[in-house]
């Protein structure tokens, strides 16, 4: 292979996007290596088993997710903006297209909840940690190297660009030769294993690991969020990893899955694809729910409405997310009954959905309303993800869908959702829980510039899309025609006010680690939830003593009682795991394997793989039980975090 | 984390970190019954789309795949034995049922990679139709399953050499055994839809 063959030549955005990646990385090392700082990133960071600080390396990977997608998003904004527009070629655009898609919902929605997820869950239940830490190192590595596998594709090898969803045969080798598909196909593959092990891991957590007194329905929302999401994950992410490792065979082996000859079925692909897809999309959008559940209750001041109605919505969404699939593809030719089935079963899932949309109206009412910036993205998010609800049925009409099928109608519809369920969740929840990571809360004045930047330039851009949709636009194109510009220039503003939005946020982290006050107390906004009785900030055993639960809102009880989780008379010595850098070293090992795979360089491919083996075998060994923080450590710390 | 710890039952169960390794391998076990039911529906969409390649019908010997089932039927009986023999804690007769475990599992993989090459020497390889792949690779990665049981099965014999019944090492063995009861229950479908209907359509 010649070296022009290896990195992507020819483009001058790409040679750009090559010098800006070299810098940014002789800019990391040089920084680590002057301040020494290499054996702090060793030993507090890449080694760490503890979930806060393994969520906030999720949070800061999403971050870089959600400015890379937005680049791209951007991108395609300027390109579209005008008729005729010479920024992107065809070529450059699908692969913009496609690696968007795929970065914001695998590299950027997902690892951003399930960040959450690892900060809060333990705390909210009152445990100490997950229930396999080291597992949970594994997941976030091998999400990493997953997502950097599929990022370096735009500079090596080239992008994949047959959309995120990828159907085959575009996507199979004889329309879609070279590296570019199976960097999709193997950064999936790589990140897929993470998220699995992570659904296994917060139900086993959850299940197991509350503390004492907390029965199934005294569980803070958000956990349950998490519950419900995590068995979507067990059972939908295995059809993904079958699907992914179906088609990189067909490339790289020859086999006949999705093949147009030896009676491959490109259409089983499609199935494949969206019985896991769909799942996914209440994978990311029912944490956003538990998020903002937790955080209206909170700015409310009231306990939630309905809560167990909200805990048997989801159950019912997650059950029916899987009885949905056929509405990706409704004009693929199922025939009438099938199309009928599948649409009564999507227009279904309007109705638990409703229930809580109902039931934040009803935590709402009457309730003594605070608007800080939290409250102020989930009140953004009830109407913005109402209008997205609702087009959302329109589509899920089958005989109507033929009008709206593949047009920007469909690309405002999903925007609408997942933008507004999902992104705001986000942001909502990260500057919820920011105290409780960092020790002090994001400024709400620069918060509140970049949430109204964000949320009007929301609707500035994907409003208009719905009707140059019904106008006929179809997505995916690349250049428009004059009829449909005025609609694509206000949209293209729209997009630069949420790129604003973003900018605006990333500096409000720069301000407030700066100037803003630091935390007093753990209670960061009069929390109801076992969070925030902890001290800020969180010590690694995050509670010297577990509370006695005794009912929903735990920590609102408690501070009645005036209890905390700092009993002195009966501290005890705490078990906790050790640090390990297996899980990086055994992750970037497989990231070392996948890479040979998508140059089909099966040497490689397979020397990573044994690799992978043997560090498996040296954890079989590994009887290394952790150790014991003694009672002294506990209330010297204690004593200091509480200012006591 | 080790502070329910109990005094009686089963040693894998003592400890809270080993019920929580016991339940989180079951729920491992559900994600793969997913996996495979992906792979069976897979082979049940691709089935009769041979094209050109002969059918299975004519390739398929019933002899050698009643002896691969007996020989893995038989191994998920010995492996029943060889945790029966934990709980009565003698090392001993666990390490020699799980090795006799091994070995039929041994058998049943030599039986299949010679069923493999002799399919390829009538003509058909992973390459030659949509339902010879989906047929090589849903038994194929029942197979790729037992071999990486097999080499972990050998990790955790030495571990039991090296340090007899604990906790720990009493729960990996029942984890195993779990997996090797699993890859059975796979087995026996794979021998039903895939070998007997395949035989008789």
């Amino acid at each position: 292979m010649q070296l022009d063959e290896f990195f992507v030549t020819g483009e001058p955005l790409i040679y750009g996007a090559m010098v800006s990646i070299a810098l940014v990385t002789a800019a990391i090392i040089f920084i680590l290596t002057y301040f020494k700082k290499w054996g702090w990133l060793w030993r507090e960071w890449l080694t760490t088993v503890d979930h806060k600080k393994i969520g906030i390396m999720y949070i800061i990977s999403a971050l870089a997710m959600l400015f890379r997608g937005g680049m791209d998003a951007l991108m395609m904004r300027i390109q579209l903006a005008f008729p005729g527009m010479n920024f992107l070629n065809a070529q450059h655009y699908d692969e913009v297209f496609t690696t968007h898609g795929t970065v914001m919902i695998i590299f950027m929605a997902m690892p951003f909840l399930i960040g959450l997820m690892n900060i809060v869950v333990p705390l909210q239940i009152g445990a100490r940690d997950v229930a396999f830490p080291y597992l949970n190192a594994v997941s976030f590595w091998s999400f990493f190297f997953g997502a950097m596998l599929f990022n370096i594709s735009f500079v090596i090898g080239g992008s994949p660009d047959a959309g995120w969803t990828s159907y085959t045969p575009l996507a199979g080798a004889a329309m879609s030769p070279g590296p570019g598909q199976n960097f999709y196909l193997l950064g999936l593959q790589l990140s897929g294993i993470g998220t699995l092990a992570t659904g296994i891991n917060f139900m086993v957590t959850i299940l197991k690991m509350r503390a004492p007194g907390m029965k199934m329905f005294q569980m803070p929302i958000f956990s349950w969020s998490t519950l419900v999401t995590s068995f979507i994950i067990v059972f939908a992410f295995p059809i993904l990893t079958v699907a992914l490792a179906l088609m990189t065979i067909d490339r790289i082996f020859g086999s006949q899955f999705f093949t147009l000859t030896g009676e491959g079925m490109p259409m089983m692909w499609t199935n494949l694809f969206w019985m896991w897809g769909h799942p996914e999309v209440y994978i990311v959008v029912l944490p956003a729910f538990g998020i903002f559940s937790e955080i209206i209750s909170t700015f409310a001041r009231k306990q939630l409405f309905g809560y167990k109605a909200m805990v048997w919505s989801m159950i019912v969404i997650a059950g029916l997310s899987f009885l949905v699939w056929v509405h990706h593809f409704f004009t693929m030719g199922m025939g009438a009954f099938v199309n009928s089935v599948f649409s009564i079963s999507t227009m279904l899932i309007a109705v638990p959905t409703g229930v809580k949309i109902f039931n934040w109206l009803g935590t709402l009412y009457k309730g003594r309303i605070q608007l800080t910036t939290p409250m102020l993205w989930s009140l953004a998010f009830i109407p913005s993800f109402v209008i997205g609800g609702v087009t959302g049925v329109m589509l899920g009409m089958a005989a109507t869908d033929y009008q709206y099928h593949n047009s920007y109608f469909l690309v405002a519809h999903f925007h609408y959702v997942l933008i507004a369920g999902t992104v705001f969740a986000c942001f909502a929840g990260l500057v919820y829980w920011y105290p409780k990571m960092f020790g002090h809360k994001l400024n709400e004045r620069i918060g509140k510039w970049s949430l109204w930047f964000f949320v009007i330039g929301f609707h500035v851009c994907f409003f208009p899309q719905y009707f140059v949709g019904l106008d006929g636009m179809p997505r995916r194109v690349f250049t428009i025609i004059p009829e449909w510009m005025p609609l694509n220039v206000i949209s293209t503003v729209g997009a630069f006010g949420m790129g604003m939005g973003f900018a605006i946020f990333v500096y409000n982290i720069y301000y407030s680690l700066r100037y803003n006050e630091r935390e007093k107390s753990g209670d960061s906004w009069d929390g109801r939830t076992l969070e925030w009785a902890t001290p800020t900030p969180v010590p690694f055993y995050n509670f010297a003593t577990v509370p006695h639960v005794e009912g929903l809102d735990a920590y609102l009880i408690m501070k009645e009682k005036g209890q905390t989780t700092f009993d002195e008379a009966n501290l005890k010595p705490i078990h906790m795991p050790s640090n390990t850098g297996q899980p990086f070293i055994m992750m970037s090992i497989m990231f070392v394997a996948s890479f040979g795979l998508v140059f089909e360089w099966l040497w490689m491919a397979i020397a990573g793989l044994i690799g992978v083996i043997v560090m498996m075998a040296f954890r079989s060994f590994d009887y290394n039980d952790g150790f014991y923080v003694k009672v002294d450590e506990i209330k010297r710390t204690e004593r200091s975090a509480r200012g006591l | 984390m080790s502070a329910h710890e109990l005094k009686s039952g089963p040693l894998e169960y003592r400890s809270s970190q080993g019920r929580m390794n016991i339940l989180g391998f079951w729920i491992f076990l559900a994600a793969e019954i997913v996996l495979f039911s992906t792979l069976f529906a897979t082979y049940a969409v691709l089935f009769g789309r041979t094209a050109n390649a002969p059918t299975p019908g004519e390739l398929f010997e019933p002899s050698t795949v009643l002896v691969m089932t007996f020989l893995l039927l038989i191994s998920s009986f010995t492996c029943g034995i060889a945790v029966h023999e934990m709980r009565r804690g003698s090392v001993k007769g666990l390490i020699t049922w799980l090795i006799i475990t091994l070995v039929l599992g041994l058998g049943f993989l030599g039986f299949e990679i010679y069923e493999f090459i002799h399919y390829t020497h009538e003509g058909v390889t992973l390459q030659s139709s949509a339902y010879w792949s989906s047929f090589f690779i849903l038994t194929g990665t029942h197979g790729l399953h037992v071999t990486l049981g097999i080499g972990w099965a050998i990790l955790l014999l030495i571990q039991l050499a090296k340090r007899g019944l604990t906790p720990v090492t009493s729960r990996k063995v029942f984890i195993i055994s779990l997996y090797w009861h699993f890859l059975d229950v796979i087995w026996i479908f794979i021998f039903t839809s895939v070998y007997l209907i395949g035989m008789v359509v």
